[in-house]
């Protein structure tokens, strides 16, 4: 079987705004989500930089039996989710009396997972975490809450792929539908975005110094990037077959066509060129197009100086010179587990409005970056296709492609 | 602690955090039946007793408590012998 597969709901919680119409403007002006958090200076963070995005309160939207179970990525996810079941005209009772998957990219939930052994430690009493610790520290603490409260009874697991998770969620929630295995699934990313969760990274040094500054400090391709920004948040996507949607009367929003994916096999933390190109060429394949008929690109790049140079020149090597190419983490930092799903929410905005959003601070290439077509401020811009690559430590690489759609 | 002491605030976490309806928490009434609670709420229930009165409940000791008037005297029993 080889159905078609599009894309009828989006919905965000993202530093760039509440909502997608927030969201779109804030790309189309190049606005930053980064912020200073002093919490981090006060915990010993070599970086206090952050996107933000604050705690929703839902006591009044879920019971409590339904509340204590979520995590703080899961409150983002299920915001998110009500959004794209809106945008998508689905409700719970749809779900419940159909088949619906979740495939969800989350990998980790550190902040429930310390804040019970913190308790557990004082206390010297496991009895008295409390009902919803194990399902707030769990990896699949999305998926598990989200399942049981939209009454989703397809495919039901959570991707760990580190920063591809999100996208990885997406391109296998289209194999499924693709192979008729699944006529619905509801993809996306969560990212928490506590210190807690991101001490590690820092401690690699990983993160972005230039907090003097800090709507400056995310960077992508610039020749004086000096590392990333975490961020966080959640983006889901409601994805079905086309005989679905048309069934249902649903908007479509874009299609599908493409999911490439691939493993570096080699360091842990740095990425290579080889296997980027391998999951842009598995995708561009899959696709049935040719790399000219990409309009646009969505880049990883985070603003570390190694993973934008590798992306670069993976790009460079399969697209050459031709291809607009922008980097939204300029504005949101990097959102890790949730991006790969966002990114392309982000690109379906620009897509449907017309436009390339900025890879806000490129100021001046590098050597690599002097090679692409960078767009450093919004370009007015017809996209029928787009491409949005996804990476992750451990060489974990995902890339998709969407297409407008023509029926 | 005298007794409306110990019902306050038990009745002040049962509508605050566990949103039993206030209307409904009298000394006589059906604990197991006005809280409608599953097994995962009573782990929360230990837990916030703890919190409230240094006690600990085990889910055993609910098994005795019928009434609200009786959920209050086992606490008051419970934090005289602490």
């Amino acid at each position: 079987m080889n159905r078609r597969v599009v894309i009828t709901g989006t919905g965000l919680y993202s530093c760039l705004g509440v909502g997608l119409d927030a969201v779109r403007e804030s790309l189309y002006k190049g606005k930053s989500g980064i912020v200073f958090d002093k919490v981090r200076k006060e915990m010993g963070f070599r970086s206090a930089l952050t996107g933000y995005v604050p705690e929703p309160d839902l006591t009044k939207a879920l019971h409590r039996r339904q509340r204590v179970g979520l995590s703080e990525e899961a409150k983002y996810a299920y915001v998110a989710t009500v959004e794209a079941m809106q945008q998508a005209a689905l409700d719970i009772d749809y779900f419940d009396k159909n088949i619906a998957g979740i495939l969800y990219g989350n990998d980790s939930s550190a902040k429930a997972v310390i804040e019970s052994i913190d308790v557990v430690r004082e206390k010297k009493d496991t009895t008295l975490l409390g009902s919803g610790s194990i399902f707030q520290s769990m990896n699949c603490t999305v998926t598990m809450n989200l399942s049981t409260i939209f009454k989703l009874k397809g495919i039901n697991f959570t991707i760990s792929a580190a920063c591809a998770s999100g996208s990885h969620s997406i391109g296998l929630g289209y194999l499924l539908i693709k192979m008729g295995l699944q006529d619905m699934v509801v993809c996306g990313g969560a990212q928490e975005i506590n210190p807690e969760s991101m001490t590690s990274f820092d401690g690699l040094s990983a993160f972005s110094i230039r907090e003097s500054d800090p709507t400056k400090a995310s960077r992508p391709f610039d020749k004086d990037r000096d590392g990333l920004i975490p961020s966080g948040g959640a983006a889901t996507l409601i994805i079905e077959s086309l005989e679905s949607a048309q069934k249902r009367g649903a908007k479509i929003l874009g299609e599908i066509i493409g999911y490439g994916f691939s493993s570096n096999g080699e360091h842990i933390s740095n990425p290579n060129v080889e296997g980027q190109v391998r999951s842009l060429d598995m995708a561009i394949k899959q696709a049935g197009i040719q790399t000219k008929d990409v309009d646009y690109i969505n880049a990883h790049a985070t603003s570390t100086p190694i993973g934008d140079k590798f992306e670069a020149q993976a790009l460079y090597q399969f697209f050459g010179d031709h291809t607009p190419v922008s980097s939204t983490k300029s504005m949101t930092g990097h959102e890790c587990w949730m991006a790969g799903a966002s990114e392309i929410i982000y690109s379906l905005l620009m897509m449907h409005n017309d436009f390339i959003a900025p890879n806000i601070n490129f100021e001046n290439p590098d050597e690599d970056s002097a090679k692409l077509d960078i767009v450093a401020t919004t370009r007015e811009a017809k996209i029928d296709c787009f491409l949005s690559n996804s990476f992750g430590f451990g060489g974990t690489n995902s890339t998709l492609i969407i297409k407008k759609f023509a029926p | 602690m005298t007794k409306q002491e110990v019902a306050d605030i038990i009745n002040g976490f049962l509508v605050d955090e566990f949103e039993v309806d206030a209307a409904s928490i009298t000394p006589d009434a059906p604990l197991k039946e006005t809280l409608d609670l599953d097994s995962l709420d009573y782990v929360d229930l230990v837990v916030v007793i703890e919190n409230n009165f240094g006690v600990k409940l085990t889910g055993d000791d609910f098994k005795s408590i019928n009434t609200f008037d009786e959920f209050y005297n086992f606490i008051i029993d419970k934090v005289s012998k602490k």
